[in-house]
């Protein structure tokens, strides 16, 4: 895929670390303020995708980022059961809020769902980002 | 009551795509008009007038709080239209390369 | 609450403007008119959660949109043509379907709670419970994390499923020439 202009190309040099500096703390805050693992997974995921438009890439390095985002993917979807299943191995029920649950309305707080929100996310993010590079960027073979 | 009837009518244009448009691109877009009306409904649905997002900020506030329920169900709804939506797309990609037209009237005739 | 009424027929101005115009960027543009007025509709029934969501969203949509029409073409060939008798009887029978089901909507509607005054059985527990028992001062996120997690973890596996759809579909390796 090309890459876009040369003002592209600066806008999104200064902009993309605020917006992975945003998607991490709407995750990392899901459990007090608007946000959480979807909305941050889908704003990391627009990170990358615009990283993707703005710079452009070529065909082997797009195929490398599809398979290492359906592994992360994977990974996310392997956490999100593994909190459920420590739940089981606790006390005998599936998706326990096992941890404690700290002083209210501090970062550290809320048992499991900070953890709940970073494996959605990591597995929204994946999913989605590897959705747009096998649609719009990893070209194929047109001719069938 | 108002309100409520002009998401089924959003619902009635989505379902007109669907069912009477014969290019593939206008029967996705369709879809995802379905979609936005059936969310916008239940987030319609749940709401209280005067009353405040579902997000607590001090410990010992009064629970004066819009229903989150109906909030609840649409967040995970909206991502997975997302998903849903660009399935139906690379189906309508790959029909592409094989016929070379969107017209589901013509995929019809060019079959076999 | 005026404003919400002007929004409603914003949107459906802007979704009957992308099923009947004949250019398909403009009409997936006028998709996003109808995404981005949803998001602006879900901050003003004060759900942040969903607006946050919503507009990600909607620009990844519009994204893979552009990116299918970009591939393939952006003119829609049947708009304009003169109608066939299949169309005509489509077009027949969705207009007395949608007579039979707004008078239905109509009289469901009725029953439901007036906009502005629902009932909150459950939701009432959730948000008396949701600080003590989940710990999460986001009561939403304590709904499909805590009370519902496993609507959450079904929600994730449709997900994956689509994933693993649009990659079967277009993928290159072992596809016969």
């Amino acid at each position: 895929m090309r890459g876009m202009s040369l003002i592209v190309k600066t806008i999104t040099n200064i902009m993309i670390g605020f917006i992975f500096i945003y998607g991490i703390y709407i995750i990392l805050h899901g459990h007090l303020t608007p946000g959480g693992g979807f909305a941050g997974g889908v704003i990391l995921a627009g990170a990358f995708i615009l990283r993707i438009l703005a710079f452009g890439s070529n065909a082997g390095a797009e195929k490398k980022s599809e398979k290492r985002s359906s592994v992360f993917e994977s990974l996310g979807g392997l956490m999100f059961i593994g909190i459920a299943i420590a739940g089981l191995i606790v006390a005998q029920i599936f998706f326990l809020n096992f941890l404690p649950k700290g002083t209210p309305l501090h970062l550290l707080s809320a048992g499991i769902i900070p953890l709940c929100n970073i494996a959605i996310s990591i597995k929204v993010g994946a999913g989605l980002f590897s959705i747009f590079l096998a649609l719009a960027a990893v070209k194929y073979v047109m001719e069938d | 009551m108002i309100m409520f009837l002009s998401c089924i009518i959003l619902y009635l244009i989505g379902l007109y795509a669907i069912v009477t448009k014969r290019n593939l691109i206008k029967i996705v877009i369709g879809f995802a008009l379905i979609e936005y009306a059936i969310n916008l409904l239940f987030a319609l649905i749940g709401f209280r007038s005067n009353m405040l997002a579902p997000i607590i900020t001090k410990v010992d506030m009064p629970h004066r709080f819009v229903d989150p329920i109906p909030q609840a169900l649409v967040l995970t709804t909206i991502v997975i239209a997302l998903g849903t939506t660009a399935l139906m797309l690379s189906v309508a990609l790959r029909i592409y390369n094989r016929y070379k037209t969107f017209d589901i009237a013509k995929i019809r005739k060019l079959k076999g | 609450m005026i404003e919400l009424y002007l929004f409603l027929i914003f949107m459906t101005v802007a979704a009957f403007v992308a099923t009947e115009i004949k250019d398909l960027l403009a009409a997936v543009i006028s998709l996003g008119a109808v995404g981005f007025s949803v998001a602006i509709m879900f901050i003003l029934v004060q759900a942040p959660d969903l607006a946050i969501v919503q507009i990600v969203v909607e620009v990844v949509t519009i994204i893979i949109f552009v990116a299918v029409i970009f591939r393939t073409t952006h003119v829609d060939e049947t708009i304009g043509k003169k109608l066939t008798g299949t169309h005509i009887l489509s077009i027949v029978f969705f207009s007395f379907f949608a007579l039979f089901f707004l008078v239905a909507v109509f009289r469901a509607l009725q029953e439901l709670p007036a906009f502005g005054n629902p009932t909150m059985k459950v939701a009432s527990e959730y948000i008396r419970l949701g600080l003590p028992k989940a710990g999460g001062a986001n009561l939403v996120a304590d709904v499909i994390l805590d009370f519902r997690a496993l609507d959450t973890l079904g929600e994730a596996t449709v997900l994956f499923t689509s994933v693993i759809g649009v990659a079967a579909l277009m993928r290159s390796i072992g596809r016969k020439k």
